[in-house]
């Protein structure tokens, strides 16, 4: 058997026996279970070096077995930086450790720590602050002995999916120990719905591994009573790590490769402590640990943390853990206890009962080793003074040491909630002294220790939470007086070594010294202390050794600890992936209720806005020729377009033309029903922003076009007025209610004729710009006579459910005339050809009227329109730019491209806004901003082309095609 | 992420809502000077305190009012427009010169 540290049941509660798993580590077969970490599975396997460390190369293992530390952070093949002691052990894992170089037993590199006194705190401050030029010869040294595990390019990634969900809760628990189970229980039981948020595998929290009694009893029958197995309203979520808290409670959740976004109406954060390591020379090496590590290896993996131990103790959970050490078989060489006197528990009774050496008013100085792999020993020595071990010491022979000499309250999420620390003179930690609305903190977070003390406050934190939620509680009860916490905290378990190598910041390998030569350069506070040292910056975010500089900066500077505070901890909480923040990718899109038939007769399809319509109708290869015949189609005989997209509102009431006449610049008043007018928006700062046409139907109502990508703002803006104006109208936004086609051509009204019998057709009863509704294939249909192509032709809109219906009996009609389809691709030729501007493509956010040549636009006498005022005032500012048709001068030149430069002299003065090759005309056409004095028909101007070539544009009077427009107003 | 009552749609998230500026009166059109015009409508007041502002609920076009303390981030009230804008507006006929 490989795995010698292997515990018979009932050791190892999250492992199956019945699953075995192997995965392979440096190249060597590690065998374990399911519910095995990589960690776990290693230390079963008697592999207790796990990775080496950032800076000396130091062989590190296990610390925390919790996923606090960096110690285990191992390289998979397609994965960097893994917590091994959170990690599930999987088949066929392919394990490395990181940060060495050669071999990992033998790492080339770890002669660094022989020359450590020429790293200094502050290396990179001091190397580089003053000789920036040194960084060119220090760069590849420094990326190739640092910076944690390695993505590997060429590695045979395959994609992953990731997502996210919603979640709603009254109340949300984030920590599954006995606080939270307590509160998650009562809250739900007070008719909240709760959602419990646990970061391991299973419920319990220190339940499920720590010792609270000599018999080792309360734990587990604590464990069965808190189930929250079967509680109605209660939800639970394992393996889910809560990362943030964010305004009103919004807290992201990860879960595997889903990322929940919780809204909770309240939350209790019971998110526990963290234990806290003690400082002596060797301390990062494998075989120290804490203690807690060791009881959650025993406990929950089944696996015998050594063979022989030391423990260091402050407190009485230190006796816990050697009660649990001798269960599984590992002796207790001996306990240095750093109190000067033992306590009066029965945990320490029942040590002492068992013959244990418990050494009073002693500490650990040093951890000895004979390869440091693994250490092979302690020195005790008797405390003397504060962070001070006197003569007197004797070696202990063994190879584990476990640390338990305090905690610190996991209080992250309390500080991104809002939180305020401070720090207890009792029990020499900080705790929360002032908690946002809505927010409760219950158990060893919130400073409360002992065991029914924290149940007792998991109670009153749910029903708090409960009540905030908006239940019905009784009388919420107090908190308990009796906390526990007295005695847990060793107020300096801080014993610099001569000889060094005591590590404060096992993740930046940052040892004592380091941090008191930081504070002797000047950085003499703990935020400033944290960015010249790095203390704290790793990867478990100080967890570890934030505490540890706080005390040093007080001591070192004389300040009060209790006016100081643990430097600002900010979300993540742990780290997130970026297949998390971007989950699967979501772009809504749009098709028109014809969507099926541009696809069957072979459209191209192209974006529009969220839309998507037919660019045109043919092979890619044949682009060109197939646009021309599109145009020429709709010029000689008759054309069919989708123009579903374009915006449509419905302005009722009987307010609707004053309404209008304040939207927009013309006058509606007098508009007939039966009659369409151009409508052109302007914002308040008199800038172009949509146009379309207003047809009246009625006395009450217009049906008011606007452009596919402007009506959401047009209708929004509409609302914004009117909520002031107060006038009598309902605006309502129909574009998606109904769906529209244009026939376009000199046929267009023959074939119309075929399928519309209900209306008068002929030119003087449908003239131009007259609008009808009538039925067309028998489709209830709001026709209108427009000129948006130049030619006789009419829109058609009926409501969106008959588009294909409308679709297939126009082309159908129309077979006889050759009626063809055409794109967007022709509408645009056909409309520039006859001049009409597309507003955000020959308009941009500065486009005036007066700069669009469009003066015809405006209504002379009405007393008010949006941007009304402030196109009066740009009338009389000097024009600088003005948007002008265009023809070129030398017709062998190439048609511009939109957006080619518009120069005066070597000046930029304006812009190609549109331009193309006209099949109609036989030459180009566009429009452009020139310069305001080369505006007027005949001016010359230089346009910049592809590859920076210079041709001349003339300034020409459009329409270019039929400008008398008598073809529209066939 | 935030939380904000929409009069009409009751607590939604911010992420829902357009701002649409400072409440503030309109000057008359008609009789207000190009300089005062152009300040009311390019100048915001950017009060670090309770301010006054325009939102729209966007997936509604909801507009309404929220107060909000810009120095807590917190909002205060929200309700709708009518609250405020109780009757029909008419804007003055232009003077002649024009």
């Amino acid at each position: 058997m490989s795995d010698i540290n292997r515990l018979p049941a009932p050791f190892g509660r999250l492992i199956d026996r019945n699953q075995p798993v192997s995965f392979e580590f440096e190249g060597r077969t590690i065998t374990g279970f399911k519910g095995d970490t990589i960690a776990s599975a290693l230390c079963a396997n008697d592999q207790w070096m796990i990775s080496r460390s950032f800076k000396y190369h130091r062989p590190r293992g296990v610390l925390t077995m919790a996923g606090q530390d960096a110690n285990t952070l191992v390289q998979l093949a397609e994965e960097p930086n893994c917590l091994a002691d959170k990690y599930p052990a999987r088949n066929g894992l392919k394990v490395r450790a990181q940060n060495y170089f050669g071999s990992f037993d033998n790492d080339m590199a770890r002669v660094v720590e022989l020359v450590h006194r020429f790293l200094p705190v502050g290396f990179y401050y001091k190397t580089f602050n003053e000789k920036r030029n040194s960084w060119k010869f220090w760069e590849p040294i420094v990326r190739a002995m640092t910076g944690l595990g390695a993505i590997d390019p060429k590695a045979d990634f395959h994609e992953s999916y990731y997502d996210k969900q919603y979640l709603f809760a009254d109340v949300a628990v984030i920590g599954g120990g006995p606080a939270g189970l307590a509160a998650a229980r009562a809250a739900a039981e007070a008719g909240a719905e709760v959602i419990l948020i646990e970061e391991n595998a299973a419920v319990g929290g220190s339940l499920g591994y720590a010792r609270f009694d000599a018999e080792g009893l309360r734990a587990p029958a604590l464990l069965q009573e808190l189930s929250p197995e079967g509680v109605k309203n209660l939800n639970i979520m394992t393996g889910a790590i809560c990362s943030g808290v964010f305004s009103d409670n919004w807290i992201p959740v990860i879960k595997g490769n889903r990322f929940y976004k919780l809204r909770a109406k309240s939350i209790v954060v019971a998110t526990g402590s963290i234990e806290q390591p003690a400082v002596f020379r060797n301390n990062d090496l494998p075989g120290v640990m804490m203690a807690s590590a060791a009881q959650r290896l025993i406990r929950l993996y089944g696996v015998r943390p050594g063979r022989s131990a030391v423990i260091l103790a402050a407190n009485d959970d230190a006796y816990g853990a050697a009660l649990d050490l001798i269960e599984a078989g590992v002796a207790v060489n001996a306990i240095a206890d750093l109190r000067p006197t033992l306590s009066s528990s029965p945990l320490v009774a029942a040590v002492k009962a068992r013959g244990i050496a418990v050494h009073a008013g002693h500490g650990v100085s040093e951890a000895l080793y004979t390869r440091k792999s693994h250490i092979s020993g302690a020195v005790i020595a008797p405390v003397s003074g504060e962070g001070a071990l006197g003569a007197g010491g004797f070696n202990a022979p063994c190879d584990l040491i476990l640390m338990s000499v305090g905690f610190s309250p996991a209080g992250q999420l309390l500080h991104h909630a809002g939180a305020k620390f401070g720090y207890c003179r009792d029990s020499h930690m900080f705790q929360p002294v002032s908690l946002p609305a809505n927010v409760q903190a219950a158990g060893s977070v919130n400073n409360v220790y002992d065991l029914d003390a924290v149940i007792a406050d998991g109670k009153r934190a749910g029903l708090a939470a409960a009540k905030d939620a908006g239940c019905q509680v009784g009388a919420i009860p107090a908190a308990p007086t009796e906390r526990g916490h007295v005695g847990r905290t060793h107020p300096w378990p801080i014993f610099p070594h001569a000889r060094g190598f005591d590590f404060v910041d096992f993740d930046e390998d940052l040892k004592y010294h380091d941090l008191i030569n930081g504070i002797a350069d000047g950085y003499d506070n703990v935020e400033l202390l944290k960015r010249y040292s790095t203390v704290g910056m790793g990867p478990s975010q100080g967890r570890h050794s934030a505490v540890t500089s706080v005390r040093v900066v007080s001591r070192e500077t004389g300040t009060d600890i209790a006016n100081m505070n643990v430097t600002t901890q900010r979300p993540p909480y742990t780290p997130e992936k970026f297949g998390h923040l971007a989950g699967r990718v979501f772009d809504p899109e749009r098709r028109t209720a014809m969507h099926h038939r541009h696809l069957e007769l072979g459209a191209q399809m192209m974006p529009a806005g969220v839309w998507w319509r037919p660019a045109y109708y043919g092979a890619k290869s044949a682009r060109s020729t197939v646009i021309a015949a599109e145009v020429k189609a709709v010029r000689e005989n008759v054309g069919l377009i989708d123009v579903s997209t374009l915006g449509g509102l419905d302005v009722r009431g009987r307010d609707d033309d004053e309404f209008l006449n304040r939207m927009y610049t013309f006058s509606y008043t007098k508009q007939p029903v039966g009659r369409s007018r151009y409508v052109l928006m302007t914002d308040n700062s008199g800038v172009i922003t949509d146009d379309g046409v207003a047809c009246r139907f009625h006395d009450e109502h217009f049906y008011v076009t606007a452009t596919t990508s402007g009506v959401d703002v047009v209708y929004r803006q509409m609302l914004f007025w009117n909520a002031q104006w107060r006038l009598d109208v309902d605006v309502a936004n129909v574009t998606a209610a109904l769906c529209g086609v244009n026939i376009a051509g000199p046929k267009s009204r023959a074939v119309l004729q075929k399928v519309c019998t209900d209306i008068d057709l002929s030119a003087e009863a449908f003239p131009y710009m007259g609008v009808k509704t009538g039925t067309v294939a028998g489709i209830p249909a709001r026709l209108m006579r427009v000129g948006f192509v130049g030619e006789l032709g009419y829109e058609i809109h009926v409501p969106a459910g008959y588009g294909e219906a409308l679709w297939d009996a126009l082309l159908e009609a129309g077979k006889p005339e050759g009626i063809k389809p055409f794109g967007v691709e022709a509408q645009r030729v056909l409309r520039l050809e006859k001049g009409h501007i597309i507003v955000s493509q020959d308009t941009d956010g500065l486009t005036n009227v007066w700069e669009a040549d469009m003066p015809w636009a405006l209504a002379k006498t009405k007393p008010f329109f949006v941007g009304g005022r402030s196109t009066e005032i740009l009338a009389k500012t000097k024009l600088v730019r003005k948007l002008v048709g265009f023809t070129l001068k030398n017709a062998a030149d190439p048609c511009p491209e939109e957006c080619h430069l518009v120069l005066k002299g070597e000046e930029i003065v304006g812009r190609i806004t549109s331009a193309v090759n006209s099949p109609s005309l036989g030459k180009v056409v566009g429009l452009a901003y020139v310069h305001a004095d080369d505006a007027a028909p005949g001016s010359e101007f230089t346009i910049k082309v592809d590859g920076g070539r210079r041709i001349t544009g003339v300034v020409t009077k459009y329409p270019f095609y039929d400008p008398e427009n008598k073809r529209q107003e066939m | 992420m935030k939380v904000m009552n929409c009069p009409l749609n009751g607590p939604r998230n911010i992420s829902e809502f357009a701002w649409g500026g400072e409440v503030k009166p309109m000057p008359d059109p008609a009789s207000v000077d190009d300089k005062a015009w152009a300040d009311w409508l390019f100048l915001e007041n950017n009060e670090a305190g309770v301010v006054r502002e325009w939102w729209c609920h966007v997936p509604t076009s909801f507009w309404f009012i929220a107060e909000r303390n810009t120095v807590t981030d917190e909002i205060l009230k929200t309700y709708p427009a009518g609250d405020v804008f109780n009757a029909r507006v008419e804007f003055s006929k232009k003077a002649e010169n024009k």
